[in-house]
């Protein structure tokens, strides 16, 4: 790396890059500790949900006196943990992973481009991540501690919080204003700056998820933007967009001036924060749909409905958001809709889901550390989605609505589904960033411990859920349906704390592999994208001459070939 | 290291048929229609929500219809002047364009100021953001969205006046180096001065006439 | 430019002309409207149609959409769909409740 960047000095390269690449490690490298920052607050609330009242080991007598009493966690406390792992682990740790660090750096590769359409745009977006990230954090350091209203911020709970719902807002403000910029960019990378022969029915589908997402992110988010604004004056101008009139509080009537509607917010939020749930997923589903048509030699089975498969999803996800109101006393009739529309949606995730299922199928399987990830990815999404159909529809939504089986639901979507994919794409990348190999024993120790505890820690939530448990409890134990699932939410504590030991063997792999002597293969995997026709690690300007595509993005055991991959870039003698 | 070369700066990506800037900024434009588009859906949300005649008139509610109307007149004319500045340089009239372009600045100015008296105005009468109308009983929210509305448009003026007088000052030079690139950036800050110019179309009706 | 495409360029200042004289006169109508007293529903409409005519002057001419590529027209025509989503689900959903949410 250092070769071609000795005349920008440090901080050019490696703090204020445009560098796509160096862009796209940052960006992975903060999301990474945004995660484990998110998952550590998580393991805070699992200790007050298993020993209720019981001083916190360790930790508790680090905390300030507004955090914990004696060393047990305090309940404004809990909300504020509850609040913030909900939004570090989706707008600082998902998003920025999946968009921000594989977008960057796998995208302009796969597409033969030399960098994104707008570099520094690009550098600018990775700035105001991290800033948002900041003001997030720093929030804790407030009177009254961080956001606690849930990652919702449902008004008018929210209006009336302390001061660090306010930092919550400016922090999504610049969290937005990132994710539009990238989302531009991806867009016009996507579309112009593609190899010469690569045409849309040529890119590899994980391309495809990004370009879909880029479009969410770009028209979903806006309005949340317009809510946080709107919230933004009620907290600070005193305005009441979000406060119906003869608000009491607390028992004392609310000074403000009234006429407002708290179902606003949730309808602005929603029509974000659904079409969000896809950007969590899609590039997921992208990175899963590489690294399983390259390990079992393969075409993926189906790429073209999976395409369009990807269009309809993308956009009938603007039309299913009040499936998250259906407690909100909407009438029969858009209650009706929406259930409609949130079954119809189901049916490309599955067409999806099947493809991917079917293209393993007569495949000669290398069970790489990335494969193994992918294969689980497939029925751990399979659960998620599955359990998500009855709360898609108005009567069970009734009673599991606010359990702890609608968070084993998404849990199980975006942790052992969406991270899973993650980390799948680190494996499986890892060699073309550093040019070095990940090593595979640790690998698998550090899949199938965390296989085990992932499922150990979702699989509780959803019988909790049935019996009623509602997913806000402070202590859930001072009812007697709490109390009876117990042993439950101890089995999810303590698989919980594994899990975060399981990680062990991942964060000691990445750091040491990257200090092996032995380099890795320019294309150590036999893979036939673009990404694997660059030099290891990829120089500035990625390719060392301009890449010109002949064939689709899997052709894997072509018959007649030289070998069991025909690489996009390779000319095909016929 | 050298400077990339990334293609479809000036020319027009071939399936396109437009420019990398020119696709970006409409992709910009369009996350903007979502942003104003979500501030009148909440409009329409707020208002069939309280008693109608609870919701004042513009005039009703002491907003200055003719002062209003001025400065609709203020903002179209900052675009043809926008758009005759991007006309200009595409007649090699360098002179032209910066007389053109200073008005458009100018006039955007005009707008902020005479938005500045509008607010201190409202000020004076002890109307804010957080006042109901009518005072007393079920009030609506009308003037906490002619404050936010109002403001963020506002905002987006000033942000562009910023980029035009960059455009303007320090820009106009890479006209002598590379008249192409410079005339599509002029063209960029012009799409997004008339979209700002077209909020203002649908706001001034909607606070100030119904 | 050579002489005949400047020839024909000039002809587009015209037209900028014409568009800014349409919108000045579109906003002294929609104003002289409003001193009618219109029912309000009749009001709005005709505001909203005016309105509309100005922003089409606008995005049509001095945005040149009129004569813009096809992938700007997809591009616009997909954000005016989820607009649609966005102004008439909401309202549907809670214009069925009743005014939930009135005093």
């Amino acid at each position: 790396m250092s070769d071609t960047h000795d005349e920008l000095g440090f901080w050019r390269t490696y703090v204020f890059s445009t560098d796509h690449k160096t862009i796209g490690i940052q960006y992975g490298i903060t999301a990474l500790v945004f995660l484990f920052f998110g998952f550590s607050l998580m393991m805070m609330m699992r200790w007050q949900l298993a020993y209720p009242g019981e001083a916190i080991p360790i930790i508790g007598g680090l905390l300030g006196e507004s955090s914990v009493d004696k060393g047990a966690m305090l309940p404004n406390f809990y909300n504020q943990l509850g609040a913030m792992h909900g939004t570090i682990m989706v707008f600082m740790g998902i998003v920025p992973l999946a968009v921000g660090a594989f977008g960057n750096f796998v995208v302009p590769l796969q597409i033969g481009a030399v960098d994104m359409a707008f570099p520094r745009l690009n550098m600018m977006s990775y700035q105001a991540f991290v800033i948002g990230g900041i003001v997030m954090l720093s929030s804790f350091f407030l009177p009254g501690g961080a956001a606690s209203s849930g990652w919702t911020s449902y008004a008018p709970l929210s209006i009336t919080a302390t001061t660090g719902q306010t930092f919550w807002l400016i922090g999504m403000i610049f969290l937005i204003a990132s994710s539009l910029l990238g989302a531009l960019n991806f867009i016009v990378t996507i579309l112009h700056l593609r190899a010469p022969g690569l045409t849309f029915f040529r890119l590899p589908f994980f391309v495809w998820s990004q370009l879909v997402t880029a479009f969410l992110l770009l028209l979903a988010f806006p309005p949340l933007q317009a809510a946080a604004v709107f919230q933004l004056m009620d907290r600070l101008a005193g305005t009441s967009f979000f406060l119906p009139s003869g608000l009491v509080v607390g028992g004392e009537p609310l000074a403000a001036v009234g006429g407002g509607s708290p179902l606003l917010w949730q309808h602005l939020f929603w029509f974000l924060a659904h079409p969000e749930v896809y950007v969590l997923i899609l590039p997921g589903m992208g990175i899963v749909a590489e690294v399983i048509a390259n390990n079992t030699r393969k075409p993926l089975w189906g790429y073209r409905p999976m395409v369009y498969s990807l269009l309809f999803l993308g956009f009938l996800s603007f039309g299913v958001w009040a499936h998250h109101m259906y407690m909100t006393g909407m009438g029969t009739t858009m209650s009706t809709f929406f259930q409609i529309t949130t079954m119809i949606i189901s049916i490309p995730s599955v067409i999806i889901l099947t493809c991917l299922a079917i293209s393993l199928w007569g495949g000669a399987i290398r069970f790489t550390v990335p494969m193994l990830f992918a294969l689980a990815f497939l029925p751990m999404f399979g659960i998620g989605g599955l359990t998500g159909l009855p709360l898609g529809l108005a009567a069970p939504d009734a009673h599991f609505h606010d359990t702890y089986y609608v968070i084993g639901h998404f849990h199980y979507v975006v942790a052992p589904g969406t991270i899973f994919a993650m980390f799948a794409g680190i494996y499986y990348w890892y060699p073309k960033a550093t040019g070095r190999a990940l090593n595979v024993t640790l690998g698998k120790l550090h899949f199938w411990l965390s296989l085990i505890f992932m499922n150990g820690v979702f699989m509780p939530m959803m019988f909790e859920g049935m019996a009623g448990v509602s997913r806000r409890l402070f202590d859930p134990t001072i009812y007697e349906h709490g109390a009876a699932v117990h042993g439950l939410t101890m089995m999810t504590s303590w698989s919980a704390w594994c899990l975060a030991l399981a990680q062990i063997p991942f964060i000691i792999n990445f750091f040491m592999s990257m200090r092996k002597k032995e380099r890795a293969q320019e294309n150590p995997w036999q893979a036939t994208t673009l990404e694997w026709a660059t030099p290891t690690p990829p120089p500035h300007g990625n390719f060392t001459e301009p890449p010109v595509v002949y064939c689709g993005p899997y052709e894997y055991s072509v018959p007649g070939a030289p070998n069991d991959f025909t690489p996009q870039h390779v000319k095909r003698e016929s | 290291m050298s400077e990339l070369v990334i293609p479809y700066r000036t020319e027009p990506h071939p399936v396109t048929g437009v420019t990398s800037g020119k696709l970006g900024i409409w992709l910009f434009l369009a996350s903007e229609v979502m942003l104003f588009g979500a501030l009148f859906s909440s409009y329409v949300l707020l208002r069939v929500g309280v008693l109608q005649e609870h919701w004042p008139l513009g005039v009703e509610a002491g907003l200055n219809v003719p002062i209003g109307t001025f400065n609709t007149i203020v903002l179209i004319t900052s675009s043809i002047t926008m758009v005759m500045a991007w006309a200009s340089l595409k007649m090699d009239n360098v002179g032209a364009y910066k007389k053109y372009f200073a008005a458009t600045i100018a006039l955007g100015l005009l707008f902020l100021v005479i938005k500045g008296f509008e607010y201190g105005d409202k000020f004076s009468h002890h109307i804010f953001p957080a006042t109901g109308w009518p005072g007393a009983g079920d009030p609506s929210p009308f003037y906490g969205l002619y404050f936010t509305f109002t403001g963020l448009h506002a905002l987006h003026v000033a942000l562009g006046i910023l980029v035009n007088l960059w455009l303007l000052i320090w820009g106009t030079a890479l006209f002598k180096t590379d008249p192409e690139c410079f005339t599509g950036r002029i063209e960029i800050a012009g799409l997004y001065w008339h979209f700002v110019d077209l909020v203002w179309i649908f706001l001034f009706p909607v606070l100030y006439l119904l | 430019m050579n002489e005949s495409e400047l020839a024909h360029f000039k002809q587009h200042l015209r037209v900028y002309l014409a568009v800014f004289i349409a919108l000045a006169v579109l906003t002294v109508v929609t104003v002289a409207i409003s001193y009618l007293d219109l029912p309000t529903g009749y009001a709005i409409t005709v505001a909203m149609v005016v309105a509309t005519v100005k922003a089409f002057l606008v995005a049509g001419y001095f945005m040149h959409l009129v004569t813009e590529q096809k992938v700007i027209h997809w591009l616009l025509a997909l954000s005016a769909a989820f607009l649609v989503f966005l102004f008439v689900l909401p309202l549907v959903t809670e214009l069925g409740n009743g005014p939930l949410w009135t005093g």
